[in-house]
């Protein structure tokens, strides 16, 4: 490839007339990567959140030893070491193999949850927005009723009625964590609710239903896609505390924070039982968070670097 | 002063008025809509999810007669709507019903745990500020310096790190290593018993009592918990400190300020920070409730004998009783919290002050 054709082709991408639609997409796009890939922290993040889906994708390869079963009777509680890398725990379990078949864990938690959560405060916050008048004032008082709860509290509670188990650590967690996104779709209705082409769609007689779902949702995404990945390292944080507590994944399950939970019995003396998940949730976390950061710096330029 | 401008100045006071009287409306509204809110879920919680509450508290081998007996006396035979008036009846009397665990009303005990909790997250709160505000206004200041990086990757972790985890480790380090803090309680066993509380909060118990060597076992055990709460909401107070420092700096006061030749140092501390004094203590008082929260996680960890640490006891006995009442304390000290925080602000900030 030549420098000119190098050059054309991203002077093609920034062009100010597209000449289609695929042009212009692709051009906001690359705006949107240039502004992302010069902050390095954000990078980093994305790397991380990375690294977090091959090592799911691929856990049965990476993995030596079987994450539920162990050797009882030759590999209790070992050091780290050449064998194990993170050492074993009191099952005689490969603590390494159980971290990294806890990342299919992790994602599955916060996939879940951001599938439950995120449709309901887009449609709370949509119909709310554009309804306005009542159903506006009723949908809202509950949103912010749900925002002033302590959420991990609330969380606890609901798992303590529903019983604990993975599945019901989602259920609550989505429960608790809907309110801000549909905060930020009614904010984003609001300013597009009297624009001009949602008149003209409103002329050409599409029903209210068509107009929410079809001409105002997708232009909630980008702000909702922010927040959501904001959101994942609490979401994280807050399934690892249902886990630590006993709430969440039950055992065998190679869940964080409940390998956290059991490593707390030898913490004094195997402190490496403890000591390898909670590094993963704060890598992942971590990365979730640079990710965050970086999207809203990168696709809504209006927060600056605050 | 002309009768124009006593009357300008009668319409601004007025105005003032009318301000401050809608928003302790506006706040009224929501103080009581939220606490409903909150007893609504918990009464959901309590009521509707499991299948039948009669089981939940005789068993399944409890005869007939004793159930209908029971299903009267818990009001379930009523209808929803009535059930929950009562429950909101009995909620505002602080009746949450008897602990199975400690057979005690779950008020009292909640009483007797809750300075504990509030001990620790004061303590929290004051390192968090102590520490977070100084580092987000020189975070602001030298914006993009080696101490606005170090404050950026201190905050990052602090939003990142499960905090069970960190307590964990600190344990390992601190007490099992290098022995600098006393072993997870509130107090060392010979003083639990020689040692009488009177506000509940040990510390000043000490102090007021002149035992020294108490206050000094006691600061053994809180010193650890504390500090890992108080690195929480520093993460958060620097990151927002510095937020607003920023927008203040950009104002047009500042450059006057310059032009007048004030010094940096005044402008900085005297003009910039104290404008920012009002959303300062706003998110210092968030920072206080979501503390009482987290200490749900810390208590467990440091066998903390505060709420946190009750409300995960009574879980691990299905001691729902105590589980929701213990729920609905930490609700409504966290909702008064932050429903005055937003009142505060709104009648301290002069932009709503004529509003």
């Amino acid at each position: 490839m030549t420098a000119s054709v190098v050059l054309s082709r991203r002077e093609w991408l920034l062009s100010d007339r597209p000449a289609s639609r695929l042009q212009a997409r692709l051009g906001r796009a690359y705006v949107a990567w240039r502004r992302f890939s010069a902050n390095r922290l954000a990078l980093i993040g994305m790397l991380i959140i990375i690294a977090l889906l091959v090592v799911a994708a691929f856990a049965d390869v990476l993995t030596p030893y079987s994450p539920t079963v162990g050797d009882l009777k030759n590999a209790r509680l070992l050091p780290p070491g050449a064998a194990h890398w993170f050492g074993t725990d009191d099952l005689g379990r490969d603590i390494y193999s159980r971290v990294v078949y806890g990342a299919r864990w992790t994602l599955y938690v916060v996939i879940l949850v951001a599938i439950i959560a995120a449709p309901i405060g887009l449609l709370v916050g949509t119909i709310a927005g554009y309804a306005g008048g009542w159903t506006d004032t009723i949908l809202m008082r509950i949103t912010d009723i749900f925002l002033a709860f302590p959420k991990l509290v609330l969380a606890l509670a609901f798992v303590a009625a529903l019983g604990p188990g993975i599945e019901n650590a989602v259920l609550a967690i989505a429960i608790t964590s809907w309110p801000p996104y549909a905060r930020i779709a009614r904010a984003e209705t609001l300013t597009v609710r009297n624009s001009d082409y949602i008149k003209a769609v409103q002329l050409m007689g599409a029903s209210p239903f068509r107009i929410v779902l079809r001409h105002i949702m997708p232009l909630c995404i980008s702000s909702l896609i922010i927040r959501v990945t904001l959101d994942m390292a609490g979401i994280i944080l807050t399934a690892a505390g249902l886990g630590f507590l006993g709430l969440g994944a039950q055992p065998p399950l190679p869940e964080w924070g409940a390998m956290i939970a059991s490593g707390r019995r030898f913490i004094l003396d195997q402190w490496w039982v403890a000591a390898a998940p909670g590094a993963a949730i704060l890598i992942v976390s971590l990365g979730f968070n640079l990710l965050g950061d970086g999207l809203r710096d990168a696709l809504d330029p209006r927060s600056g670097d605050q | 002063m002309s009768v124009a401008e006593n009357q300008a100045a009668a319409g601004r006071g007025s105005a003032r008025a009318v301000a401050i009287v809608s928003s302790l409306g506006r706040f009224l509204v929501v103080a009581v809509t939220t606490y409903l809110g909150l007893l609504a879920v918990t009464f959901f919680i309590g009521r509707v999810i499991p299948i039948d509450p009669v089981l939940a508290v005789l068993g399944d081998r409890a005869p007939t007669a004793v159930v209908e007996r029971t299903r009267r006396e818990m009001g379930l035979d009523l209808p929803w709507i009535e059930q929950f008036y009562l429950y909101v009846k009995a909620a505002l009397r602080g009746d949450f019903g008897t602990s199975v665990l400690t057979t005690n009303p779950v008020m009292s005990d909640i009483r007797r745990v809750f300075p504990a909790t509030i001990e620790l997250a004061t303590l929290g709160t004051f390192i968090g500020a102590v520490i977070g505000v100084p580092l987000g206004v020189l975070a602001a200041v030298k914006r993009g310096s080696l101490i606005d990086q170090v404050a950026r990757i201190v905050g990052l972790i602090g939003y990142s790190v499960p905090i069970f985890w960190l307590g964990l480790l600190g344990l390992v380090l601190f007490y099992a290593k290098l022995q600098w803090i006393a072993f997870p309680a509130r107090l060392d066993v010979v003083y639990e018993y020689t040692f009488t509380p009177i506000t509940g909060f040990y510390l000043l118990d000490a102090a007021i009592q002149g035992q020294w060597d108490v206050f000094y076992d006691a600061w053994r055990h809180i010193v650890l918990p504390a500090a890992l709460l108080g690195y929480l909401s520093l993460a958060y107070i620097s990151r927002m400190t510095r937020s607003f420092m920023l927008n203040e700096l950009a104002q047009e006061y500042i450059v006057a300020a310059r032009a007048k030749g004030l010094s940096e140092r005044r402008i900085i501390w005297g003009h910039a920070l104290r404008n920012a004094a009002v959303p300062m203590v706003t998110v210092i008082a968030l920072s206080y409730a979501n503390l009482l929260e987290g200490s749900v996680l810390t208590e467990t960890v440091f066998s903390w004998p505060g709420i946190g640490l009750y409300i995960t006891n009574s879980l691990q006995n299905a001691d729902m009783n105590a589980v929701l009442g213990g729920t609905i304390a930490i609700g409504s000290v966290f909702i008064a919290i932050n429903l005055f925080s937003d009142l505060l602000y709104r009648l301290l900030d002069p932009r709503t002050k004529t509003g």
